[in-house]
């Protein structure tokens, strides 16, 4: 590809391609790994208004693990997490399974159930939060129809907020599960579909026994999308709850920003995101030791 | 044998299969995607129409009654005199100041990604695989990891609190998902058409500019589709990286609808949601095939 008569320094080779290259090296060194190692030192020290370097090992982790709050956010995030990558899968796949049927209108069904993804987490909340309104949503709306003693006031009731927060999000999300599972289903070959029918299979056991089971990598590709999203949400509580009542729907990320930008508390904050990213890091490592140790061996 | 296929078999004619419609798999099949659209499109129409309702129709009717007298009033108020704070011009200094990050976030980060996307898949030096590995990588750690860093950083440039700190910011966290996408891109191009460019003497800027660009039309319009919806709907760096005068359309919006002082009014919160979403709701619904297109180039790794 270049020209290897002439030899000039190593360095100047290739220059203009390095000169491009650079916001994508200072990215990957100075923001990705210089920000997020300095993020996990100062998450040692016990920095409050301002970082400051005074090393305190593991106190802010004893610490974070002893607040009710964080052990709230922890406890909502691992209802919330199981439960939107199971309906998120489950139904996204059953939407695309019937787009996939060969019917009419798909286009249309299809950009019905994307929009809401195309929308801000703001605007989502906001609306779930409307939608949800015990004096005017839902509920209202039952009890008008007659059914008196109808109650479903998610969001003011403490036990039960994060499932309000939940079907927003599934609004929002299904979309696009559906999209990929689509474009999954879309790359199985014809002739599959043909073979199971010559055999008189029928349509659900070709799903459970030999589509699905084709369809791997596109369900882990999902997870990883949908799993590092979870670990993300914090817009959605922000606009829908704001963390309440109490603190019963505050999450991880809110807990990160609030104690960095609102209680001075840097270190809880730097230690909170640590344990955020670890999570990250539990998911995505046997992700990408599978792909490329994959890739290694080809 | 994937997304070609299934996009002529969806738009051409397809004749010679005999069906009847009223077959009981086709009720359930359609009446389920019919109930199923609805329910999706409910939340949609009840913005609308709470929009264009007065408050006392509000209190008396419910959420879902269409509107009996039609009042832009709400419209008007969320647009232009809605309160955040002591500011009481309304949502226009959001949905502005949301103009003026998304506009050159889009500008730079496109132009940043492509061309290094192109180095990527033309001109390949060492350690460049490298980097562009620790992007991807970084793409998966939270954004709150890397929050207060950029503080710091924004700050010694003397861009924290500014837009264009935040334009910044954008540029950043859009990179790896778009020097991916150019990165694909250009790498599936015919090789030889680089190859004659550089017979001829085209050299890196050249190439990219005479050749690449005018062949690439398509990928830009997904990465401009990824980008302004992406940046526009973005509420985390808007409120870290900028102050109350220069908040972006969402978090004004938080602030109008969840603040505490004064009466709710439903309508002019929902008039406020609506205009907020409209700007992604306009780009997604004329770009159609794209949006998805830049959704599967998000999802499906190189």
């Amino acid at each position: 590809m270049r020209s290897q008569s002439e030899r000039p320094n190593p360095l100047f080779r290739n220059l203009n391609a390095k000169i491009a290259s650079i916001p994508m090296v200072l990215t990957a060194l100075v923001v990705f790994v210089g920000g997020t190692a300095w993020t996990v030192l100062y998450s040692f020290t016990n920095s409050k208004l301002l970082p400051r370097w005074k090393f305190v090992g593991l106190d802010q982790y004893e610490r974070l693990w002893s607040t009710p709050r964080w052990l709230v956010s922890i406890e909502n995030l691992f209802i919330y997490g199981a439960l939107s990558l199971i309906f998120s899968f489950v139904i996204g796949f059953l939407l695309a399974a019937m787009l996939d049927r060969k019917i009419r209108f798909e286009d249309t069904f299809r950009t019905i159930f994307l929009y809401p993804f195309a929308l801000s987490f703001i605007v989502t909340g906001l609306v779930w939060q409307w939608l949800l309104n015990p004096d005017f949503g839902v509920q209202h709306v039952v009890r008008l129809l007659g059914w008196e003693s109808f109650t479903f006031n998610p969001l003011y009731d403490r036990q039960l907020v994060i499932y309000g927060i939940l079907i927003a999000a599934l609004w929002q999300g299904t979309g696009l599960i559906m999209c990929l599972m689509l474009a999954g289903l879309r790359s199985i070959d014809e002739d599959i579909w043909k073979a199971a029918r010559v055999d008189g299979i029928p349509v659900w056991k070709t799903y459970l026994f030999i589509v699905i089971p084709m369809l791997r990598p596109v369900f882990v590709t999902t997870l990883v999308i949908i799993a590092s999203a979870i670990v993300k949400v914090y817009d959605l509580v922000v606009a829908q709850t704001g963390g309440g009542p109490g603190h019963a729907s505050e999450v991880p990320a809110k807990y990160v920003y609030d104690y960095m930008f609102l209680g001075q508390n840097l270190g809880q904050g730097f230690a909170a995101s640590t344990m955020m990213l670890l999570s990250v890091v539990i998911v995505i490592v046997p992700w990408a030791y599978l792909e490329f140790g994959r890739r290694g061996r080809r | 044998m994937n997304v070609a296929t299934a996009d002529t078999a969806a738009d051409g004619p397809r004749g010679r299969k005999p069906r009847r419609m009223l077959s009981r798999r086709n009720i359930i099949l359609y009446g389920t995607l019919f109930v199923v659209a609805v329910y999706y499109l409910l939340p949609l129409y009840v913005m609308v129409v709470t929009s264009l309702k007065g408050m006392p129709e509000i209190r008396l009717g419910h959420i879902f009654a269409p509107p009996v007298e039609i009042t832009f009033q709400p419209w008007v108020k969320a647009w232009a005199q809605a309160c955040t704070g002591l500011n009481c011009d309304g949502l226009s200094r959001g949905f502005w100041n949301s103009v003026r990050i998304t506009v050159p976030s889009v500008l730079l980060s496109i132009a940043i990604a492509s061309v290094n996307g192109y180095a990527l898949a033309n001109w390949r030096f060492k350690g460049a695989e490298v980097f562009f590995t620790i992007l991807i990588v970084g793409a998966f750690i939270p954004y709150q990891v890397m929050l207060y860093p950029i503080v710091i950083i924004l700050r010694e440039m003397g861009l924290y609190g500014t837009l264009t700190g935040l334009v910044l910011v954008h540029s950043i966290f859009g990179m790896p998902i778009l020097t991916l996408l150019f990165r694909n891109y250009f790498t599936a191009l015919p090789e030889e058409l680089f190859k004659a460019a550089r017979v001829d003497g085209a050299g890196f800027w050249g190439i990219y500019l005479r050749i690449m660009l005018p062949m690439s039309l398509p990928v830009f319009v997904v990465a401009v589709i990824i980008q302004i919806t992406g940046i526009w709907n973005d509420f985390l760096f808007g409120v870290v990286y900028t102050k109350p005068d220069l908040y972006p359309m969402t978090v004004q919006l938080n602030n109008i609808v969840n603040s505490v002082q004064g009466v709710k009014e439903y309508n002019v919160n929902m008039a406020a949601t609506l205009l907020t979403g409209l700007v992604p709701l306009l780009v997604y619904f004329v770009s159609g095939k794209l949006f998805v297109r830049g959704i599967a180039a998000g999802a499906v790794k190189g």
